[in-house]
C-alpha cells in the first residue's frame, strides 16, 4: 500500500460549515469521519480527493438522544464502539445494531469508525480492493479509477471483472449497520447547504456498485440516525465472515420481530447484507400472523434467500454463500424465537464482552 | 594452554573430556542443570516488548536515500525497453537502476542461479521488479516508478503445473529438466510394487495441499551504505546473512572482505527471509552507485511477491498395509508448484519424499517428485519445508486406513513405531524417538477412547502425528567447513561475549546460545553479552533455517564455554588450593565442590585464569555427522536427529453449512529436552496457530481473468485483510505436552521444536472433521464448502469425498535404486551413473 496522496484538510466545527465546505469543495471533495475506509481507500489510490472535510470536531453529530415518542436519535459521528454501548440502545428490541456495531472490523476499528461512515462505506470486492499495481496487473476496472486524470475514463469504460459481460459494477454492500437499521425501520438526517432532509435508511441505496449511495447527493452529510420506538420488538443480527475478527461481512442478516399473546408473529422484518450492491430487504407477509414454527422459518428462508446473488468477489465460494443464506436466516429467526445458540450462532452473533 | 594452542578447533576437547558437559549432566556440581530447563524470560525479550529492538526499518543513518522497486504488471512477457530518462529528470531521484546494472545471476542453490536483482531480458511474475528507483524521499522514489518507461512484449502465461506440463513453451526458464518442468526425481528404496503386490490391501490416495505464505509481521527491509573503509555494508531482515553474503559477492563482483551483511532482528520469518533478495542486491547496488546510504521498505504487497512460501502440492500415496495394518510398501508421486524461480525448489522437491520414513516403519519405499516453473512468485521454504503437505496426505491417508481395517487410529501407529538408532527404508540415521510417549500424552489427555467414534453426529477427533529434521545434515552449498561457530571472550570485569552467526528471527536463537554459555560457565544467561548475525564479526552460522540453530549453534557454545571452562578451572584450582578435577562452575561462583564455601567469584577466576594465560577467548564449532547415504540426491533429508509431535483435535461441524469450529487441540512434542520450556511452549503453541491456519483458512491462491480478454494471472489477495490468518478469536484452547527424551546428538539433549508441531495440525482437522460428520476433505485447507460438497456428495450415495481426482501422467525417469538396509544396502545405488564433477555454479 502506498502512503496518503496529498490533499487539502478543512476542519468545520459545525454541521453547517461542513454542507459549506461540501458544497464548496464540489467533486474534489469528500468527508471524513473516522477514516478507517477512506484513508485505506486513498493509500490504495481507489480515491483521491483534493479537499479532505474532516468531521472530527463537530461536536453536533456526536449528540443522541431518546425523544418523548421514545425514539432514538443518534448522532452520526458516534463512534461504532460507543454506539455498540449507548443506553438508548441497550433494550433488546436494538440489539441487532448494537452486534453490529460490534461486529464490525476490530475494536481499534470500532473506536475510530463511526456510524454515519460505515453507513456510506464503499462498496466492495476483490477486483477493487487493491493497490494501484494490482489494478493495473488487471486493467483496472469500472469502479476502480486508473491513473490520474483516467478516472472518467474508467467509470465509463472499465470492465466488470466480476461479470464481464455486464453494464453494472457488482461490487457488494459490506456495510454492518445497514442492513440492521433497516431492520429496525431507521431513518437518516441529511444536511446540505441547502436544508435537509430525512429519509429511510433503505433508501440510501442504489444496487449498483459505483452508485450505491444514489439517495444521498454529493453534496449532502449525513448527520443523525433515527431509530423509532421498538415496544415489544426483539431483534439480531449474524454476520458471515471467516474469522472471529477483522472481516467484512459476506453474508449478514438483520432480523427484528414482535411477537404476541400464543407466540404469533405480529410485525417481522428482515434484510440480507453482503449478497449485492445494496442491503436486500426481504418481504414478511408469510411470517405474519401466525406462530413461528419450524416450518413457518424452513418456507420463510427458502423465500428469503432467493433474491441473494453473490458472485466471485469476496471471500468464500458464491454457491455457498448463497447456499448459507437460508441457514442464516433459519438461525436468526429461531435464536429470536428462543432456541439455544447452536454452532452457526456461535460464530455468526458472537458477541464480545465490551472491555470498560 | 593459551587460546594459541586450540586454534584451529579440531584439537577440541583432548583434556575437556574429562569435563565435558554430556547431553544428561549439566554444568553445575555433581551435573547438576544450572539453566537448562528452567523456565526463564528470554534474554531479547526486555528490548522486544519496550520497542528498543531494532529492526532493519528503524534503521536510519546521515543522508540516506530510499529505493523502490518497479514491478511488472504482466506475469509473463520479454522487456523490450525500458526508458528511465523521465524519472532521471525528476529533481530528487539520485539514481535509476535497470537489469543491466546488475546483469550476474544469483540464487540460493548452486543449481539453481536463476534470479536477478532486477529483471534482465524478462518478467515472470507479476511484482518482478524491473527497475529501481532511487530518491531523497520513500514518497518522491514511489512516484518517480511511474516516471520510468517500459516497453513489454507479452508472452502465454503459464498458470499452473497442468499449463506448465501440457506447455513446454514458452518456457519460463532456459534451464531445468525439460519444457517448463523444473526437475523430477525417482528413487526407490526395494521393489515397491512387489511389495504392494504382496499387501494384503493397497490404499490409493490424491490429495493437494494449497500454497500458503510465511505472513511475517515484520516486512523485508534493508539498509545498504558503503562504510568509512570503503566496504559495502548491508543490514537486512535476512534469516541467512552468510548466504545472502555469498550471493552479494556473486551479484556485485566484489570480494567477500569488501561486503559485511548485518542480519537485523527478523519480526517473523518462519523461512521467508532465507533467500537472497532482489531489493538486497539492488540496495547494495544503489549505495555503491550513489555513495549514499540507501534504504528500501517492502509493504505489504512485495512481501507477496517475495513469497518462498509452501509450494502448493499435488500428492499420490499408494501404501500397502497388512490385515493388521502393518505397513508394507509405500509409494510417493508428488507434483509441486513452484513458481516463477528455482529459490530452494529441488531441495523442497527431495524433501516432499525425504520424511515419510522416520515415523513409522516402512519396509519399502519408492518417491517420485516433479517441480515446475510457473508464472507466479516463487515458492520456497515455509515452516516444515516441503514435508508438510506429503505429511498431510501421508496421516489422513492412515486414518483411511485405520478405519478400513477397523482399528483405532492411535493404535495403528502405536504398533509401528520407528524406533530409536534406526536406519529408515531411505537411510535416514534416527536418534531418540519419543512418539510413543508423545502419542500416550494426547490420547490420554483429551480422552481419546472415549470420543474416537463415539462422539455425537457432528463432532468429533482426530489424531496425527509428525516428525522434523533437527537441522539439515548438508550446506547449501558443498563445504567441508563447520556449520556453525562461536567464539567467547572472557574479560577480566567478569563479562563474557558470545560471537555467532546465529539469526534471531523471534524463534530464540539467542536465548539458545546465552543458555548454553552460562550453563557451562555457572553464570546468569542475561549476563552473556551477544553478538550475532554479523558476517565480519562473527564465525559463521549457516542461518536459521532447517531447525538447525539449538542443535548446531547449541553446540558449537557448549565447545567453546568448556574450552573456557577448562581455561579457568586450572587457575582456579591453583589459587583455591585444591585438585582440579574439584572445582565446580555456579551462581556466578568458581568453588570447592566438596567446600562450597571456598570459592572465587566468577571475576575473581577470570582474572586468575587472564593473568595464567594471557587474553581469554575460545572457540567451538559444529558439523553434523556424516549421513549414511551415499547415493545421489540423498543429501536431503539427513539430520543429527529427529523431533517428534503427535496431536489430537477435536471439532464441532455444523452438517447443514460445514461450519468447523476447532474446540480444543492437545499437542505432545519431543524436543529430546526443554532448554527454556517457556520458549518451548511458545514455539509449540506458535505452530499450532500457523498450522491451524494452513487447515482452515490460508491459501496463496492466483486470480486468472477470463483468458480471451486477459493474460493477467494475479495473487488473489495480497493482504493482511483477504489472506485469512486467523486471530486470536480463532485460536482454540491449546494443551501443550512437552516430552523430553534426550539425544545424544542434541545439546544437552534437545532437539528442535520450531517446525516439527506445525505438522500434525492439518491432518488432525481433516480427520477430525471425518470423525464428525464422516466425509473425507483430501485437500488443505479444509473449508466449510468443501466439508458441504463432500456432505452433498456423500447424501447422493457417493464417496463423501471432496478432493482432486487423479494424478497427472508426468514421465518420470528410471528411479534410483538403493536396497533398504535390511535387503543387503549399503546406502548406494545400484544402477547409478558414475557421478559427474559436482556442478559448478550453473548459470543460465
Amino acid at each position: 500500500m502506498m502512503r496518503v496522496p496529498p490533499f487539502k484538510y478543512v476542519a468545520p466545527k459545525t454541521i453547517a460549515e461542513a454542507a459549506r465546505a461540501l458544497r464548496d469543495a464540489g467533486p474534489e471533495g469528500m468527508l471524513l469521519a473516522g477514516g478507517t475506509d477512506l484513508l485505506p481507500n486513498m493509500k490504495r489510490r481507489q480515491q483521491t480527493p483534493k479537499v479532505v472535510i474532516g468531521l472530527s470536531a463537530v461536536k453536533d453529530l456526536r449528540a443522541s438522544l431518546r425523544g418523548a415518542d421514545g425514539a432514538v436519535t443518534l448522532g452520526a459521528g458516534l463512534s461504532l464502539t460507543d454506539t455498540a454501548r449507548s443506553p438508548l440502545v441497550a433494550d433488546a428490541a436494538y440489539r441487532a445494531l448494537t452486534t453490529a456495531a460490534s461486529k464490525v472490523a476490530t475494536p481499534h476499528i470500532q473506536a475510530m469508525g463511526t456510524l454515519g461512515g460505515n453507513l456510506c462505506l464503499d462498496t466492495r470486492c476483490n477486483y477493487y480492493d487493491q493497490n494501484h499495481e494490482w489494478r493495473q496487473a488487471i486493467d483496472f476496472c469500472k469502479k476502480a479509477p486508473g491513473p490520474h486524470g483516467t478516472a472518467q475514463r474508467e467509470v465509463t469504460h472499465g470492465t466488470c471483472w466480476v461479470a464481464p459481460g455486464s453494464p453494472r459494477c457488482w461490487a457488494v454492500s459490506s456495510t454492518d449497520t445497514a442492513p440492521a437499521l433497516v431492520a429496525l425501520g431507521a431513518e437518516v438526517t441529511l444536511v446540505s447547504a441547502d436544508g435537509e432532509r430525512r429519509v429511510p435508511v433503505l433508501s440510501l441505496y442504489k444496487n449498483d456498485g459505483m452508485d450505491y449511495l444514489a439517495g444521498k447527493r454529493r453534496d449532502e452529510v449525513l448527520t443523525a440516525v433515527h431509530v423509532p420506538a421498538l415496544v415489544g420488538w426483539r431483534s439480531t443480527y449474524w454476520k458471515l465472515r471467516r474469522r472471529g475478527s477483522f472481516d467484512f461481512p459476506v453474508l449478514s442478516v438483520a432480523a427484528a420481530l414482535r411477537l404476541g399473546p400464543g407466540g404469533v408473529v405480529e410485525g417481522a422484518r428482515v434484510t440480507l447484507g453482503s449478497v449485492a450492491s445494496c442491503p436486500l430487504e426481504v418481504t414478511t407477509d408469510a411470517l405474519v400472523g401466525r406462530p413461528l414454527t419450524d416450518e413457518a422459518i424452513a418456507a420463510f428462508a427458502d423465500h428469503a434467500a432467493k433474491p441473494a446473488r453473490p458472485l466471485d468477489n469476496t471471500d468464500y465460494h458464491l454457491s455457498w454463500r448463497k447456499r448459507v443464506v437460508r441457514e442464516y436466516v433459519v438461525g436468526a429467526l429461531r435464536e429470536l424465537r428462543g432456541d439455544p445458540p447452536g454452532l452457526l450462532a456461535r460464530s455468526a452473533a458472537r458477541v464480545l464482552p465490551v472491555l470498560a | 594452554m593459551s587460546p594459541q594452542e586450540h586454534e584451529g578447533g579440531s584439537a577440541a576437547g583432548q583434556h575437556a573430556d574429562a569435563h565435558k558437559v554430556s547431553h544428561t549432566r549439566g554444568g553445575g556440581p555433581g551435573g547438576a542443570f544450572n539453566v537448562v530447563g528452567k523456565a526463564r524470560r528470554r534474554v531479547d525479550g526486555r528490548a522486544k516488548v519496550t520497542g528498543q529492538t531494532r529492526f532493519a526499518d528503524d534503521l536510519v543513518l546521515p543522508r540516506m536515500l530510499y529505493m523502490k522497486l518497479l514491478r511488472s504488471p504482466h506475469p509473463h512477457a520479454r522487456i523490450v525497453k525500458i526508458d528511465a530518462s523521465r524519472a532521471l529528470a525528476h529533481p530528487s531521484v539520485k539514481c535509476v537502476l535497470t537489469g543491466k546494472d546488475v546483469p550476474i545471476p544469483y540464487g540460493i542453490l548452486p543449481v539453481s542461479q536463476d534470479e536477478h536483482a532486477l529483471c534482465l531480458d524478462k518478467v515472470r511474475h507479476v511484482g518482478d521488479p524491473v527497475a529501481a528507483v532511487v530518491a531523497t524521499t520513500e514518497d518522491e522514489a514511489e512516484a518517480a516508478l511511474a516516471l520510468v518507461d517500459v516497453e513489454y512484449e507479452l508472452l502465454d502465461t503459464i498458470a499452473d503445473p497442468e499449463d506448465a506440463l501440457s506447455k513446454p513453451e514458452p518456457r519460463i526458464h532456459d534451464y531445468g529438466d525439460d519444457g517448463n518442468v523444473h526437475k523430477r526425481v525417482a528413487f526407490e528404496f526395494g521393489d515397491v510394487e512387489a511389495g504392494l503386490a504382496a499387501s494384503d490391501r493397497v490404499f490409493e490416495d490424491v490429495l493437494f495441499f494449497e500454497g500458503n505464505t510465511h505472513l511475517p509481521i515484520e516486512q523485508h527491509a534493508t539498509l545498504a551504505a558503503v562504510d568509512e573503509n570503503g566496504r559495502v555494508v548491508v543490514y537486512s531482515s535476512t534469516q541467512t546473512p552468510h548466504y545472502l553474503h555469498r550471493a552479494l559477492v556473486k551479484a556485485l563482483g566484489l570480494p567477500g572482505a569488501r561486503i559485511r551483511v548485518i542480519a537485523t532482528p527478523n519480526g517473523g520469518g518462519f523461512g521467508g527471509k532465507s533467500d537472497p533478495f532482489n531489493h538486497e542486491v539492488a540496495a547494495a547496488k544503489a549505495a555503491l552507485v550513489t555513495g549514499r546510504p540507501v534504504k528500501v521498505s517492502l509493504n505489504r504487497e512485495e512481501v507477496f511477491y517475495c513469497h518462498r512460501g509452501r509450494h502448493p502440492v499435488l500428492m499420490r500415496f499408494r501404501t500397502g498395509v497388512s490385515h493388521e495394518g502393518k505397513l508394507q510398501a509405500m509409494s510417493l508421486e508428488t507434483l509441486l508448484d513452484g513458481g516463477a524461480y528455482g529459490s530452494y525448489g529441488v531441495a523442497s522437491t527431495f524433501y516432499t519424499g525425504a520424511l515419510q520414513t522416520v515415523t513409522y516403519q516402512v519396509p519399502r519405499y519408492a518417491f517420485r517428485g516433479c517441480r515446475t516453473f510457473t508464472n507466479k512468485p516463487a515458492c520456497g521454504p515455509k515452516r516444515g519445508h516441503g514435508t508438510v503437505q506429503p505429511r498431510f496426505g501421508q496421516e489422513v491417508q492412515l486414518d483411511k486406513i485405520a478405519v478400513a481395517l477397523g482399528k483405532d487410529p492411535a493404535d495403528l501407529r502405536l504398533m509401528q513405531l520407528a524406533q530409536a538408532g534406526d536406519l529408515t527404508a531411505n537411510y535416514l540415521k534416527l536418534g531418540t524417538i519419543g512418539l510413543r510417549e508423545c502419542i500416550e500424552k494426547v490420547v490420554e489427555g483429551s480422552g481419546w477412547r472415549d470420543k474416537w467414534q463415539k462422539l455425537p453426529y457432528g463432532k468429533g477427533v482426530g489424531l496425527a502425528c509428525s516428525s522434523y529434521l533437527c537441522g539439515a545434515g548438508l550446506p547449501i552449498y558443498w563445504n567441508d567447513m563447520p556449520h556453525s561457530g562461536v567464539q567467547l571472550r572472557l574479560d577480566r570485569m567478569g563479562g563474557v561475549t558470545c560471537f555467532c552467526g546465529a539469526t534471531e528471527i523471534g524463534q530464540g536463537s539467542d536465548d539458545v546460545l546465552a543458555n548454553m554459555v552460562a550453563e557451562v560457565l555457572g553464570i546468569d544467561p542475561a549476563d552473556v553479552q551477544l553478538v550475532t548475525g554479523q558476517t565480519d564479526v562473527t564465525p559463521i552460522d549457516l542461518g536459521s533455517y532447517s531447525s538447525r540453530v539449538t542443535m548446531m549453534a547449541g553446540n558449537a557454545a557448549i565447545q567453546a564455554a568448556e574450552r573456557a571452562r577448562d581455561l579457568i578451572a586450572g587457575p582456579a584450582a591453583k589459587k583455591l588450593g585444591i585438585p582440579r578435577d574439584r572445582v565446580a562452575f555456579q551462581d556466578r561462583r568458581v568453588f570447592d565442590v566438596e567446600d562450597p564455601s571456598k570459592g572465587l567469584t566468577f571475576e575473581e577466576a577470570i582474572v586468575v585464569a587472564e593473568a595464567e594465560h594471557g587474553t581469554l577467548g575460545t572457540v567451538g564449532s559444529y558439523k553434523p555427522p556424516q549421513s549414511p547415504a551415499k547415493f545421489k540426491g540423498g543429501g536431503v533429508g539427513p539430520s543429527p536427529t529427529y523431533s517428534y509431535s503427535a496431536a489430537v483435535v477435536e471439532v464441532e461441524v455444523d452438517p447443514a453449512t460445514g461450519w468447523i469450529h476447532v474446540e480444543k487441540i492437545w499437542i505432545a512434542h519431543d524436543i529430546g529436552r526443554a532448554l527454556n520450556p517457556v520458549l518451548a511452549r511458545g514455539q509449540v503453541e506458535g505452530s499450532v496457530y500457523m498450522g491451524l491456519g494452513e487447515a482452515l483458512y490460508e491459501e496463496s491462491a492466483f486470480r486468472r481473468l477470463p483468458q480471451k480478454l486477459s493474460r493477467a494471472n494475479v495473487h488473489k489477495f495480497p493482504s493482511m485483510l483477504e489472506y485469512k490468518s486467523p486471530t486470536t478469536l480463532d485460536m482454540p484452547e491449546v494443551v501443550t505436552y512437552i516430552v523430553e527424551d534426550p539425544d545424544a546428538q542434541g545439546p544437552f539433549g534437545a532437539k528442535e521444536v520450531g517446525q516439527g508441531p506445525l505438522l500434525p495440525i492439518m491432518p488432525a482437522v481433516a480427520n477430525a472433521v471425518f470423525d464428525a460428520v464422516g466425509v473425507r476433505v483430501d485437500r488443505c485447507p479444509i473449508t466449510p464448502e468443501d466439508v458441504l460438497r463432500a456432505l452433498d456428495d456423500k447424501a447422493k450415495g457417493g464417496a463423501g469425498r471432496v478432493g482432486p481426482a487423479a494424478f497427472p501422467a508426468i514421465g518420470w525417469p528410471e528411479p534410483l535404486k538403493v536396497p533398504p538396509p535390511w535387503e543387503g544396502g549399503d546406502g548406494t545405488a545400484v544402477n547409478q551413473k558414475p557421478r559427474r564433477s559436482r556442478p559448478a555454479a550453473a548459470g543460465k
